[in-house]
């Protein structure tokens, strides 16, 4: 019953005015509404570093599409995490064929060693998200990693837990 | 072989290469501007026609030829789409483009926009190339600001928007009409051709779809000439009238086992051998070769033996490969099991997918499965005429598929097994010693971390 109450009450609005003012500047960009899905996508998982459910359903009103369009959108790529928000900082390692040639399986086992987590999981401070990637095209740098926006170039086991080390000191608490 | 100076890399390693003063100090946007002044789009798409030049996205199609495919006399819109969404293991040149020289690529889509008669062009980049953007949308404004982009070209009657759209991590997206269906804001479904996106692509207008390097090539070949360009790589088969040639320099990306993996631009046809010993400095730490993949993992593999085959249009397939690809060659050396290269080539075709033909869904998990369990020392020999069987009946080739990924994903399947067969029955025969000969059906083992 209570689980009920709560979808009859309006829940909290997720987009900001800032988020729907950032789609609706890239409007005129596009012939059709619906080729906003994917920039809206991106920039709610930009700011929440995740895109809940409620949130699919606010930018399918924005846009003028059902929900389910742009769910199904959403749920093509597995990229946009939905549940809970992905870390502080998601890397990527890649484990495609010219970085796995180059130890890049076992870089991505041992930064999930450090990091007390599994592949695609989250440390339980929130800071750092492990995932496996599919060819980061750079090759030339391989093995390698793409940390939030940054490339992280010819890892070893020592560059990796130097990463997983620095990336959870900048974000800690106190 | 005389050493080739870079043209399409000519920026790189110069300080500030990637603005626009820089490009405009090595002759760039001046072509554009006098084209823009004297010449008529079709004497555009004619030049490109001339020059032989062929789509350095993978297919390897006419570039001119695909621009005279879209209808005459079309009221508009008509749109431009830059595939940026390299993500074919291995390949990396479009990225350096990028992030090096992008203005070269902008004056080839401005050019391209105008030999087309587009006036929205939408350049979609991976999500994992976010230096790239950086560079792309600072040259975008620089060139927006010097009258290159907008309306008016430079006081013609030429105008052209040139936008970025950004994706998510999808290898699917680089084929063109999953390309389109994600711009259009849908998962990237491939759509069934004809009607080619010439007729009715993005947004069921006519639409082109260009390769970053394309783009590059065809600045180049406005600023250089047609005679330029045709003087490299390898001319076409006086004895096949089907073969279009292979002109022009072409990047390509070396990597895996080799001493000095990177980008090289050379004129087209050196052979495999050639660039990993006199670009990438030999196979890595003395060892010996054992196999190549040609370009990108969806070509599939050269033995040692065929490393001599050159890297052109028509090169790789006459040793069994797919094609030249995206021209990405990686070295996989002597310590390596082919049963493990086949293994993560197998998972990335599974993991990419788009689920959308059945052949390719099933048939890229079910080969994946396959190899899970060979590794796990529980193959048989009947998994090898089970692999082929898959390699064989799924792609576009055998008509089972809307798109190409299900022929990329067969092709390493095929050539391994046909080039290494008696490497992949030794391990089968080694590692399950007891029931490498059951043709029993057996279950599969669970698999960690397919996707």
């Amino acid at each position: 019953m209570a689980e009920h109450t709560s979808i009859m009450t309006a829940p909290k609005r997720i987009l900001t005015d800032a988020m729907i003012a950032e789609i609706e500047a890239l409007a005129p960009r596009y012939p059709d509404r619906r080729a906003l899905t994917l920039p809206a996508l991106h920039i709610v998982n930009d700011a929440l570093r995740h895109v809940p459910l409620q949130a699919v359903v606010e930018i399918a009103a924005v846009l003028g599409l059902a929900p389910a369009e742009v769910q199904d959108t959403l749920s093509f790529y597995a990229f946009f995490p939905q549940d809970k928000p992905a870390g502080e900082v998601r890397a990527w390692v890649c484990r495609s064929i010219s970085c796995a040639l180059r130890g890049g399986e076992e870089v991505l086992e041992h930064l999930c060693h450090v990091a007390g987590i599994e592949p695609g999981g989250t440390t339980t401070d929130g800071t750092l998200t492990i995932e496996p990637a599919e060819c980061l095209g750079a090759c030339d740098f391989a093995p390698c990693m793409l940390a939030g926006k940054e490339l992280h170039k010819n890892l070893t086991p020592e560059s990796a837990a130097a990463f997983v080390r620095a990336t959870q000191k900048r974000f800690v608490r106190p | 072989m005389p050493p080739f100076t870079p043209v399409l890399l000519e920026a790189v390693g110069i300080p500030n290469g990637h603005t626009l003063a820089s490009y405009r100090s090595r002759g760039g946007y001046a072509p554009l501007e006098q084209i823009l002044r004297e010449k008529q789009p079709v004497d555009v798409v004619e030049m490109v026609k001339a020059s032989g030049l062929r789509g350095r996205g993978g297919a390897g199609f006419s570039t001119g030829l695909k621009w005279s495919f879209l209808p005459k006399d079309h009221p508009g819109p008509i749109y431009l789409c830059i595939n940026a969404d390299e993500s074919e293991p291995g390949t990396f040149n479009n990225r350096i483009l990028m992030e090096d020289d992008p203005h070269q690529v902008i004056e080839g889509i401005i050019l391209a926009a105008y030999a087309t008669r587009a006036t929205t062009a939408y350049l979609y980049l991976r999500y994992e190339y976010p230096q790239s953007w950086e560079r792309l949308q600072g040259a975008i404004d620089e060139a927006y600001a010097a009258g290159y982009l907008g309306s008016a070209i430079k006081g013609s009657s030429f105008s052209l928007n040139l936008y970025l759209h950004k994706g998510a991590a999808a290898y699917i997206c680089g084929e063109e009409t999953g390309l389109i269906e994600s711009l259009e804001g849908k998962r990237a479904w491939p759509r069934i051709k004809p009607p080619f996106p010439a007729v009715e692509g993005l947004f069921r207008k006519p639409t082109v779809v260009n390769n970053i390097e394309t783009m590059a090539c065809v600045a180049q070949i406005a600023r250089r000439g047609i005679d330029w360009f045709r003087s490299i790589g390898v001319p076409a088969d006086p004895a096949n009238p089907r073969d279009p040639g292979s002109y022009g320099p072409k990047l390509y990306c070396l990597s895996g086992h080799v001493e000095r993996p990177g980008c090289y631009e050379a004129p087209l046809g050196i052979t495999a051998r050639q660039l990993i010993n006199e670009y990438g400095g030999g196979v890595w730490k003395g060892r010996r070769a054992k196999a190549a993949i040609p370009g990108g993992i969806s070509m599939g593999l050269l033995t040692e033996a065929e490393l001599d085959t050159p890297l052109d249009f028509a090169g790789p397939g006459r040793v069994g490969c797919l094609g030249l690809g995206t021209a990405a060659v990686v070295v996989i050396d002597e310590t390596v099991s082919i049963v493990d290269f086949l293994h993560n080539s197998c998972r990335f075709f599974a993991h990419e997918s788009c689920g959308q033909c059945t052949p390719c869904r099933e048939g890229t998990a079910w080969s994946l499965r396959m190899l899970e369990r060979i590794k796990a020392g529980k193959g048989r020999l009947k998994d090898l005429e089970l692999l082929a069987e898959i390699g064989n009946t799924m792609g576009m080739m055998p008509g089972s598929t809307i798109c190409g990924l299900a022929d990329g994903a067969a092709w390493p399947i095929k050539n391994a097994i046909k080039k290494f067969r008696g490497e992949f029955e030794d391990y089968i025969k080694t590692t399950n010693p007891t029931g490498w000969m059951v043709t029993d059906p057996v279950p599969a083992l669970q698999i960690v971390g397919a996707h």
